[in-house]
């Protein structure tokens, strides 16, 4: 029986399917990454996990009890960290480490807030608000608020995307420290492949959408501690990215449609300034919209 | 060097210039087309008495312009609360519900902009049963019917603006209800609503001057009405130039409260 399992699972909004026969199950302690293109269904998928979305048919379980809405025992960071601009950095944390443990001594909670501060290396920056903040440093809060809250799952959608390349690169490598010291449950959906294979143990490309599914899963047999720079010349790493690349490639490529556009110009008529004009100033024959060709352009759907 | 000296007191320079442009227009107009009407220093002349001993009460109506504006400040004060107090729980119950949003609306759109000399008559038969107090709540009610509807709409607009991120973060915390108004709905909207109270001191200030000359209440209003009955043209432009800086300063302090609120 696995940890996380999801069953079948079809969501479609407004008509349009966007997720169909997802099939994921993940065992205690792993880390599995998502990797999809933008816009297929990737943020759709972990909000079914989350439970802030039910799916259409099919099942999510978590322990073998159906997810039915949000709950405190899956920690979240959401792609644009979704910190409360009101609070402090402390008081983002507290809110949500007060609302998990209750009946914690005040003292406790407090320590407990400030322990996963430091794990994320912000302790300077304490009492600061968001929007003092780097996007780097705010996305380290959301990690540290969605770990104070001891989930039983931690899900990444697509926590770094909206990073630069460096500050990715070591966000990177605090979230794989932190991982390795706790071993929870991850799942990080991303759209960078180097990032999944980097991170997880497992990683699972998302086919395009509408309609996406989970392709085959490739097991990352990269002894960790991983070295950035030693994991960019390995031959394992390589057949994996390409793998991915190419099976995340071809289930676009077949995606081509033609659709027929209808070019639609203003209905006036540029004047010709070599013509003799005549008292009207007008052309005999002036250009409609009804004569306008019809063009035809390929375009992805 | 110069110009530089010059563009650095600009802000003072300016508006000097539009000051005096203005006075002189005024004796002009009251030299020429309106002789009636008092110049400048007639009407300081009528009005010092006024300005010199703000605090002084010589009569019912004859007293000192700051002690008139007090008056007029605690009924505002009064009715504005009331407005406030009303006005924000009912935006909140906009913004929350779809389905009281499709009751209440029509009724808000219609009774919005009905003008407060119109709401008046019907806060005093309202109140006939209070007996002397009626004046005086009649004067509430008009104030705060007519002050509320900047701050219900601005409320409404802030709850329906929250972004779904914080719901969301609201909903994976699994806040209570309270909670979740408290710590996400209140502090998301509070600068939707403080833009609303301020349009809301505004119109407050507004209505008075008319509830006060209906019912002939003591204060800034009342004064300007009895002073045109007396004939005393220089102090009902004294009265209006109150009115307005007292508005002006109003709007400053609530627009300082209200950048307090701005969360980036």
């Amino acid at each position: 029986m696995a940890f996380l399992e999801l069953k079948n699972v079809c969501k479609s909004f407004g008509g349009t399917c966007v997720l169909k026969d997802i099939n994921l199950s993940i065992e205690k302690g792993e880390f599995v990454a998502i990797v999809g293109f933008s816009g297929a269904g990737k943020t759709t998928l972990i909000n079914m996990i989350t439970g802030l979305l039910r799916p259409d048919s099919g099942t999510a379980k978590l322990n073998d009890l159906e997810i039915t809405e949000p709950g405190p025992d899956r920690g979240v960071v959401f792609q644009n960290y979704s910190l409360l601009p009101w609070l402090t950095v402390f008081e983002n944390i507290q809110l949500a480490v007060d609302q998990v443990n209750p009946n914690w001594a005040t003292a406790k909670r407090t320590e407990h807030v400030e322990k996963y501060i430091a794990m994320v290396n912000l302790a300077p920056a304490r009492d600061k608000k968001p929007h003092e903040l780097s996007g780097g440093m705010r996305q380290r809060v959301s990690v540290a608020r969605a770990l104070a809250m001891d989930p039983q799952v931690l899900l990444l959608d697509e926590p770094l995307s909206a990073l630069d390349a460096l500050t990715r690169a070591m966000l990177q490598d605090e979230i794989s420290r932190i991982w390795s010291a706790d071993k929870k449950t991850v799942v990080l959906i991303t759209n960078d492949p180097d990032e999944g294979i980097y991170l997880a143990d497992r990683i699972i490309p998302l086919t395009a959408g509408p309609g996406a599914t989970l392709g085959p899963s490739f097991q990352v047999e990269i002894p960790r501690p991983r070295d950035r720079k030693a994991v960019n010349h390995d031959d394992h790493f390589k057949q994996i990215r390409r793998d991915i690349t190419t099976f995340m490639l071809n289930s676009k490529s077949n995606r081509h449609t033609a659709i027929t556009r209808k070019l639609v110009l203003p209905d006036i008529e540029p004047e010709d300034l070599n013509l003799p004009r005549s008292v009207s100033g007008w052309r005999k024959h002036p250009l409609r919209k009804r004569e306008m060709e019809e063009v035809k352009v390929e375009v992805d759907k | 060097m110069k110009e530089n000296w010059l563009k650095k007191l600009d802000w003072l320079l300016l508006p000097m210039v539009g000051l005096v442009g203005v006075i002189v227009a005024w004796y002009a107009l009251s030299a020429t087309f309106s002789k009636e009407l008092p110049n400048p220093s007639q009407t300081w002349a009528t009005a010092k008495p006024y300005i010199m001993e703000p605090f002084a009460k010589r009569g019912e109506q004859d007293q000192g312009i700051l002690r008139l504006a007090g008056y007029s400040l605690r009924l505002v004060a009064c009715g504005y609360f009331v407005a406030l107090l009303i006005g924000t729980p009912l935006g909140f119950c906009l913004g929350l519900s779809k389905t009281f949003t499709k009751m209440a609306d029509p009724i808000i759109q219609v009774l919005r902009p009905v003008s407060p000399l119109a709401w008046l008559p019907l806060g005093l038969a309202l109140f006939l049963g209070a007996g002397k107090n009626a004046l005086d709540y009649g004067a509430l009610f008009t104030i705060a019917i007519c002050a509320m509807w900047p701050t219900v709409l601005n409320t409404a607009v802030g709850v329906r603006a929250i972004p779904q991120d914080y719901l969301n973060v609201a909903k994976v915390l699994k806040l209570s209800r309270t909670k979740t108004l408290f710590k996400v709905l209140i502090p998301a909207t509070l600068p939707y609503m403080f833009t609303g109270f301020r349009l809301s001191l505004g119109i407050a200030w507004l209505v008075i001057v008319a509830a006060e000359m209906l019912t002939g209440k003591t204060g800034v209003g009342s004064f300007l009405w009895n002073e045109y009955n007396n004939a005393n043209y220089g102090n009902i432009i004294f009265s209006i130039l109150t009115i307005g800086i007292i508005g002006y300063v109003l709007d400053r302090i609530m627009s300082v409260v209200e950048g307090r609120f701005k969360t980036a």
